[in-house]
């Protein structure tokens, strides 16, 4: 895997020179803008983000605590799930209401937190599976061979390519089931590839992978965006965020509460505090603790002074 | 005991109308359950609708038989529509459970005495398969085909030879059918739908419309094997379809293989062949004081106990099936 082509790498971090680091800034190039979109699971309110725009051509990291709404924001993209209300547009085109696999039709193609490798079907078959616009896949054409035969080679041709670059060509027959959990996550980017999205949307590239399978990842995903994609994935791991993202999206309790690079970030108060779970008036001082506490038996004291009286 | 008689009786039974039909149910069952994951637990609602199809069709609407077999693809699709547009969209389980449901409603239906005029209600519709046995080849009567220089083969009719030389040759043509869509991409989407329908749809898959296609072709498949259940007998009543049939059909489907395009049908000529041998010598064990702690009123039920045991074991140490890919049964317990 070649390192990132520093080239493209500045195109995508040019792209943010001069946008301000605040929740729903405009994008230079947007490839995805998101208004008003709300996810209601009964009283809970797991997604609610006002306004949200995606930079074309860069890698968009989406972070925020467990509980998010990170997750439920992206199947609500990709239509896995529906709106309560609010709309998007991807390349300018609606896609609200629409059916996950005409968004993926349309070039936004997701993978899964709990990958989904289909288990009994071959390595090869599974990325074959990936291509679109399959003449085979029709019920009638599919019982007369020539009619797709020359396609499939062709299909196979390109599985076979990517196989080899995401260095799973050995595997090509086994059963997909047989991979281990760091093959079964480059599987599925492979076969969200054979898709050929404009933009991919990966929900935890790295859970579950062992520490030594992650840079390889990493090279892949950065290597997605030197290909021309846009990237939109969901991370915990802020040193991951650091190494690839050219921009970062900061969720808590279902909204945007923070955008920037991932330098701005990292030294974001709004973040640190929705990730440690901190109160804006905390005490920052043993005096001001002393005064708050103080405050606080003089009310109390006030309170059983008023109901003894 | 006499083994050449017992083997001969479990061949012809093994090799009977009754295989032929539950081939046919469980090549529809392998459709749906072997290669795309969807449990239907009323088979024997298509079955019944390819079997009335042709008995309503001749008697009560004096429709040719010809046109009657073909309209079976209609109305077996129709209620493959019916079952599938208001489940396919939900959990998996949705759909075993309507489908167990509408198997049980079709034959209450077609049993109910206010449509007696229509469907024949209790007793049922006889004797509609004429046009089909007056193409019948075969004259005389029971004939034994024997394997070379013994007494052991099979004996049928002249009937039922036409039956089972038509039936046979759909099971055939029915087992082409599916080998040549499993083999397509068509196919593998099915059986990537079977592994996880999210991760087809992130492709790009309509999982849905592919569902309805699985389940309309596999109750067509069913169908058909109603018809030649309702011809074979020149009769069809309601309560010879109920609820068993269908997990008949999936031992069968099990027992053979599923996700294998011969496993149904191997299936099938297997389990036939067990029972009846199980059932044959153990009445030949009674009639020659062999074995005398049985009456022949109980053989039946011993039967279907020494057959299911039989089946449980199998499964134990064979749970892919007679032609089963073990690797592939493997992969899916560790999932």
């Amino acid at each position: 895997m070649s390192g990132a082509d520093p080239s493209v790498v500045s195109i995508a971090q040019a792209a943010f020179v001069g946008v301000a680091p605040e929740p729903g800034v405009a994008k230079l190039d947007a490839i995805l803008v998101v208004d008003e979109v709300r996810r209601r699971f009964g009283g809970l309110t797991a997604v609610d983000v006002e306004h949200v725009e995606v930079q074309r051509g860069a890698i968009t990291a989406l972070i925020g605590p467990n509980g998010a709404g990170k997750t439920t924001f992206f199947n609500l993209l990709t239509g896995f799930d529906r709106a309560d209300s609010g709309r998007w547009q991807f390349e300018g085109r609606e896609l609200v209401g629409v059916p996950a696999h005409r968004v993926a039709r349309h070039g936004m193609v997701r993978t899964f937190q709990l990958t989904k490798s289909l288990a009994r079907l071959t390595v090869l078959d599974n990325l074959k599976l990936g291509a679109t616009d399959q003449r085979g896949e029709g019920f009638f054409a599919s019982l007369v061979r020539p009619l797709w035969h020359a396609q499939e080679a062709d299909i196979e041709a390109r599985a076979e390519d990517l196989l080899g670059q995401f260095n799973l060509g050995h595997m090509r027959d086994e059963y997909a089931g047989s991979l281990s959990g760091g093959q079964r996550k480059l599987l599925e980017m492979a076969r969200a590839l054979m898709v050929q999205p404009t933009m991919v949307m990966l929900d935890e590239p790295m859970a579950g992978v062992n520490p030594a399978l992650t840079q390889s990842l990493l090279g892949h995903v950065k290597q997605l965006r030197e290909d021309g994609m846009t990237v939109m994935f969901v991370e915990h791991d802020m040193d991951v965020v650091h190494d690839i993202s050219d921009w970062v999206i900061v969720m808590s309790e279902g909204r945007v509460i923070a955008e920037g690079t991932p330098e701005q970030i990292s030294s974001n108060d709004d973040v640190i505090d929705a990730y440690l779970g901190a109160h804006h008036d905390a005490p920052l001082t043993a005096a001001e603790e002393q005064a708050q506490l103080a405050e606080i038996h003089a009310a109390i004291e006030q309170a059983v002074g008023e109901a003894d009286g | 005991m006499d083994w050449q008689f017992i083997l001969s009786v479990s061949l012809t039974t093994a090799f009977g109308p009754q295989a032929v039909v539950f081939s046919l149910a469980a090549i529809g069952l392998n459709v749906h359950f072997g290669y795309t994951g969807l449990v239907n637990f009323g088979q024997v609602g298509f079955l019944a609708v390819g079997a009335y199809t042709v008995a309503m069709g001749v008697d009560t609407f004096g429709l040719s038989f010809w046109l009657c077999v073909f309209l079976t693809f209609l109305t077996a699709s129709v209620l493959a529509l019916v079952l599938g547009v208001p489940t396919l969209r939900l959990r998996a389980d949705y759909l075993a459970i309507v489908t167990i449901a509408s198997g049980e409603i079709i034959r209450l239906v077609l049993r109910a005495a206010r449509f007696r005029a229509t469907t024949g209600g209790a007793a049922g519709i006889q004797n509609f398969a004429g046009d089909f046995f007056d193409l019948n080849p075969f004259t005389g009567g029971r004939k034994a085909l024997n394997f070379p220089g013994t007494d052991i083969g099979v004996t049928y009719s002249a009937n039922q030879l036409w039956v089972l030389f038509v039936g046979w040759s759909i099971v055939a043509l029915a087992c082409l059918f599916v080998y040549l869509l499993v083999r397509s991409p068509w196919g593998r989407v099915l059986k990537a739908i079977r592994e996880d329908e999210d991760a087809v749809r992130s492709l790009g898959k309509n999982v849905y419309v592919y569902k309805l296609q699985s389940l309309a072709i596999g109750g067509v498949i069913g169908g058909i094997g109603g018809i030649v259940f309702a011809v074979s007998r020149q009769s069809v009543v309601p309560d010879s379809l109920g609820t068993a049939l269908t997990f008949f059909a999936y031992v069968a489907l099990v027992l053979g293989g599923a996700a294998r395009v011969f496993g149904p049908v191997l299936g099938s000529i297997v389990f036939f062949f067990l029972s009846a041998f199980v059932d044959v010598a153990l009445r030949e064990a009674i009639d020659a004081d062999v074995i005398n702690f049985l009456v022949g009123s109980e053989v039946g039920v011993v039967r279907n106990i020494l057959v299911g045991g039989g089946l449980m074991t199998l499964m134990v140490f064979r749970p892919q099936g007679i032609i089963g890919d073990k690797s592939e049964v493997a992969v899916s317990v560790r999932r």
